[in-house]
């Protein structure tokens, strides 16, 4: 398959993940970040080649935003647009804390190139994201940890932590956008 | 924490995310922003005596379509500049469609009047608070969309900014008209625009410190 059919194929396999994912199912959902983040990792790694430590990072801090965005995703609109200006966004976002604009190896406006190629090779992230959960407090905390961790469902969260259902689902979001905020922050302090 | 178990942490549990969000957060903004603006409008400035009377003038409605045409017009791009990757499409082409058609009028109405007449046309009684009431009575709506666009994605964040000042400074004005007593389109393009160009300015400005997620 040539370039542009990989990348339409690839196009139409995650966004069907996706919806389906929005609608309820998780298993899709789970197959379409897990595919996403080796296609994020290719073309994250290609654009900092020379912070070649910050890639995994970033890889996980695209994650985190597209799961807490996940709500602006039209389903007319092309998956590809949507993930590379995450993607972009996130990285520009990251060159500014670094003030290191000059690391940019390869033109950035290309949102075909976002699905072009695929990296399953995961480094080690420097950011230790389960570190930053332990600093969140106990409403955002102990929800993430329940639900998220150990699988448990919300009624059981619950019942555990003695929190109402309605304030375990808002801990967990919560505690999710908190999670991508502390990261942002962790990195500027570093 | 490894990326392969945050993309099953983020997985696990997800559940479904009903579609259309962006515009459910938008229209409380609005209905919030805009009652608010009702309110501020009423204790600060009061309904014009004559309404009843004022809206049987053609020229009341003109008044009334210039910042709604415009509010159509911002509210397009405002959605589209929350979500990511999303083009603009003809957004710029409904901003920009109204105030060619209101200076197209005004050019009309000076041309055609009498050169003393002119001054009265464009400055008409309350040139110099028109602008100001415009922006204090968008204030509400300003800070109800920037929660609203908060809870999205933008991207672009001095556009996005841009966007929900103009939808705010547009909603202000067009609860301004139950007030203000001009008529004139010279004034309206002159006066009206720069009052909601006032919070577009700030939204700018704002966009990239408070937007950032």
């Amino acid at each position: 398959m040539d370039h542009e059919g990989r990348v339409s194929a690839a196009e139409s396999r995650l966004r069907d993940l996706l919806v389906r994912g929005l609608a309820g199912d998780t298993a899709a959902y789970h197959a379409c970040l897990r595919e996403l983040s080796a296609h994020l990792r290719a073309f994250l790694r290609g654009r900092i080649a020379r912070l070649p430590d910050e890639v995994e990072d970033l890889v996980q801090e695209t994650l985190l935003a597209i799961h807490n965005q996940r709500h602006t995703y039209d389903a007319g609109q092309p998956l590809t647009a949507w993930v590379h200006a995450i993607a972009r966004y996130k990285l520009i976002d990251l060159l500014r804390r670094r003030a290191a604009r000059d690391a940019l190896t390869d033109p950035l406006d290309d949102e075909l190139a976002v699905f072009a190629a695929s990296d399953t090779e995961a480094a080690d992230a420097r950011r230790d994201l389960a570190r930053l959960l332990e600093r969140l407090p106990a409403r955002q905390r102990l929800p993430i940890v329940h639900m998220k961790l150990e699988g448990l469902s919300v009624v059981e969260t619950a019942r555990i932590t003695g929190m109402s259902e309605s304030a375990v689902k808002v801990g967990v979001h919560r505690g999710l956008k908190a999670l991508a905020a502390m990261a942002r922050k962790n990195d500027e302090d570093r | 924490m490894k990326t392969d178990d945050l993309i099953a942490m983020l997985a696990t549990g997800a559940g479904a995310t009903p579609p259309g969000a962006p515009r459910r957060r938008y229209a409380t903004a609005l209905v919030v922003g805009a009652f608010g603006a009702m309110v501020v409008m009423a204790l600060m400035l009061g309904v014009r005596a004559d309404l009843a009377e004022a809206a049987r003038l053609p020229m009341f409605w003109v008044k009334l379509a210039f910042p709604a045409t415009l509010l159509a017009g911002a509210l397009l791009a405002a959605l589209r500049l929350s979500r990511p990757g999303a083009k603009t499409g003809f957004a710029p082409a409904g901003i920009a469609a109204p105030i060619a058609v209101i200076w197209l009028l005004a050019g009309i109405a000076l041309l055609g009047a009498a050169p003393g007449h002119r001054e009265e046309l464009l400055f008409g009684a309350t040139w110099a608070s028109c602008p100001f009431n415009v922006a204090v009575l968008s204030a509400p709506v300003f800070i109800a969309l920037l929660w609203a666009m908060k809870g999205l994605a933008p991207t672009r964040l001095a556009l996005a900014g841009a966007a929900a000042g103009l939808l705010s400074g547009a909603t202000g004005a067009v609860v301004y008209t139950l007030h203000c007593p001009e008529t004139a389109a010279p004034f309206l393009g002159a006066w009206y625009l720069l009052g909601m160009l006032i919070p577009t300015a700030l939204g700018a400005f704002l966009g990239p410190r408070v937007l950032r997620w």
